[in-house]
């Protein structure tokens, strides 16, 4: 007899734990990581869990191999993952860019800590909101999600394997030591409540040449190995058999703009925000653990009958533009909370300046959560 | 009259219509030898996956042989073939890449899936250099050699990648050169069915590159050049490290048995699923 998948019940979790459940209640069968803090519960979890269900959780010798490892198993069809923190993302990123060239669903979770280079392993700072899309080379595009509670933590990374797997890309959990560590109430549904998704396969038996595995906006379905399609897959420029061309310029410029449209085109399904701004002059906007002290200010706020409500940003990317500014044409004053010197703030600030004035607030210092009376008083001052 | 049709024709990739390997190139040597050894053991190419990196031996299968290739970044070609067998045990999964992908940006998950001894093999083409990118030095490039990126000649020592890999711990490691074809495809068969990290290593002739930097010239010439070093490992055994200084030794390097790692999973897998029963 295997081991559960789905641990229905109520929990006091931590953060990490939720996302390791999460793991395996999406069906997640390999994973491949390097210890680092503050994200390596999730490892030590996976660990135990993933032999219970069949699946295998491999230490690596280092980062770089664990996103290989991710890629090659997906390629056979498995669900995968990885988790690591700023340091390991840096290490991951070639292959990261590799997974978004050859069309491979994984899933990525960083749990982001405080600094440049090792900086303070164990402070929750979001410092690498950019790095998931712009931190490995060319052209591309990336999907993100950013948690706030280990509920979340929990719901998110299922999420992500579906939208890894739909779309055929790979998937950010951009968690933080706040998040990650956080112990809160969670709570695992009945299997029957958590809805899948598995990635597209062509056919057996279909003819291998005519299979078009790549560069389709629709996203194409993924000739995984070991049945028979004898698939070339190369991150070389290739087109939508998978065969390299590495000579015309119009092969390359099919090869970016498909990629990239591919979750461009399909925006509307993947963006999830959180409004609240109903008749609101002053809007917060903010993500992940921040979204938390952005809403307990927003009420006290109106509590002392200031017009003031949130936007969340819950997929950081692909990047809310619309939503930003829909938002920024119904208010007076934006205010971009971010535990971080404002990494977001000048893309929100490109969609929201047009329409109404636009704030920075950063924590009172780094690594530390805005204190709701801080932004209280920032609100004031702007209103 | 007949259409003359190779044997091995049925190996290669439809449409694919010629190679991107420079004349001379041991290449060619290396990827016969290798669709020799799956046609005489009977297999089918099916029963493969090929994994390559970065440089002129990744495109030994990719795209030439018709089979699941991944093509993937500098160095990490054995990181992936990892992740793909955990996925598809029961297939054979074969790496082919250069020294410089394997020995120098690659070196680590070289030792490391030695040292788990991960069923797969893993066929170096050692040329002694960067032919891809224009004859920059490599780790294997023999010390003194003057290169694109060492004018004034070399001063590192050269890896010995086979010892490396048997000091880490793979089941199975053989060293060849191109002058060696038949030799070559009697171990990569042997190393097909080993239960464990087979390594063979082939010292080929990079005629455009390696060639020209040391004057050996053409590719007959470097292939007389191997014969002439080269000395099996019995005889070697027998001689001095000062005397074996300079020659290749050629030969089985090791061959034991050596606990594999997705059998000590799968051990464990059962283990943890009769607990959890």
């Amino acid at each position: 007899m295997r081991g559960k998948r789905v641990l229905t019940g109520k929990y006091f979790m931590m953060g990490n734990m939720a996302c390791a459940e999460g793991a395996v209640a999406a069906g997640c069968e390999f994973a491949a990581g390097y210890p680092i803090t503050p994200a390596t519960e999730i490892a030590n979890r996976l660990a135990e869990r993933l032999p219970q269900v069949g699946g295998v959780f491999l230490q690596m010798e280092d980062e770089i191999s664990s996103m290989a490892a991710i890629i090659g198993a997906s390629w056979t069809g498995k669900k995968v993952m990885t988790a690591t923190s700023g340091p390991g993302i840096s290490l991951m990123l070639e292959n990261i860019g590799f997974a978004v060239g050859v069309e491979t669903p994984c899933v990525i979770v960083n749990v982001q800590r405080g600094a440049p280079t090792t900086g303070m392993p164990t402070a929750g700072v979001c410092g690498d909101m950019v790095q998931p899309k712009r931190g490995s080379h060319g052209d591309y595009e990336i999907i993100a999600l950013c948690p706030a509670s280990p509920q979340e933590m929990f719901a998110h990374t299922i999420m992500a394997f579906n939208l890894a797997e739909k779309y055929r890309t790979p998937v950010f959990i951009l968690a933080d030591a706040f998040v990650g560590h956080m112990r809160e109430e969670v709570i695992i549904p009945e299997p029957e409540d958590i809805p899948l998704i598995n990635r597209r396969i062509p056919e057996t038996g279909t003819e291998p040449q005519a299979i078009k595995g790549f560069l389709d906006e629709e996203v194409a379905p993924m000739p995984i190995f070991g049945r028979g399609f004898k698939s070339h897959v190369t991150s070389s420029c290739h087109d939508e058999y998978g065969k390299r061309n590495l000579s015309d310029l119009a092969a390359l410029d099919n090869f970016v703009c498909r990629l990239s449209n591919k979750i461009l085109k399909h925006k509307k399904d993947i963006i999830m925000v959180e409004r609240d701004y109903e008749g609101a002059e002053v809007v917060l906007v903010s993500y992940g653990a921040v979204s938390r002290a952005a809403r307990t200010a927003a009420l006290r706020a109106r509590e002392e009958g200031l017009p003031v409500g949130t936007l969340r940003l819950i997929t950081p990317w692909p990047f809310p533009q619309e939503e930003i500014e829909e938002m920024a044409r119904k208010v007076r004053r934006v205010v971009v909370l971010e535990n971080n010197l404002g990494q977001l703030y000048p893309f929100i600030k490109a969609e929201a300046a047009r329409h109404s004035e636009v704030f920075f607030l950063p924590p009172r210092i780094i690594g530390e959560i805005h204190d709701p009376e801080s932004i209280l008083k920032k609100i004031k001052e702007v209103c | 009259m007949r259409e003359i049709i190779h044997p091995l024709h049925r190996f290669i990739r439809p449409g694919v219509l010629a190679t991107t390997n420079c004349p001379g190139c041991g290449n060619g040597i290396a990827a016969q030898a290798i669709l020799r050894a799956i046609d005489e053991l009977g297999l089918n190419l099916d029963d493969f996956i090929f994994v390559t990196g970065i440089g002129c031996s990744a495109w030994i299968p990719s795209p030439f042989f018709n089979v699941d290739v991944l093509h993937t970044t500098h160095g990490r070609p054995i990181a992936f073939a990892l992740g793909i067998k955990m996925g598809l045990p029961q297939k054979k999964v074969v790496v082919t890449s250069g020294d410089g992908d394997l020995a120098a940006i690659g070196g680590n998950h070289l030792i490391h899936n030695a040292r788990r001894n991960v069923e797969m093999v893993v066929i170096c083409l050692n040329n002694g250099i960067y032919g891809m990118t224009g004859g920059q030095a490599a780790p294997t490039t023999p010390l003194g050699l003057k290169t694109a990126t060492t004018p004034y000649g070399t001063f590192e020592n050269p890896f010995d990648i086979s010892g490396l890999v048997m000091a880490a711990g793979a089941s199975f490691v053989a060293r060849w050169t191109t002058y060696h074809p038949r030799q070559l495809t009697a171990s990569i068969k042997k190393a097909i069915q080993k239960k464990g990290f087979s390594f063979i290593e082939v010292i080929t002739q990079c005629p455009v590159q390696f060639g020209r930097k040391t004057g050996s010239g053409s590719a007959v010439e470097m292939l007389k050049e191997y014969k002439g070093r080269s000395i099996s490992v019995k005889e070697a055994a027998k001689l001095t490290e000062e005397e074996i200084r300079g020659r290749i030794v050629v030969g089985e390097l090791r061959d034991k048995d050596v606990p594999e790692m997705l059998s000590e999973i799968n051990k464990i897998k059962e283990r943890v699923l009769k607990e959890k029963a």
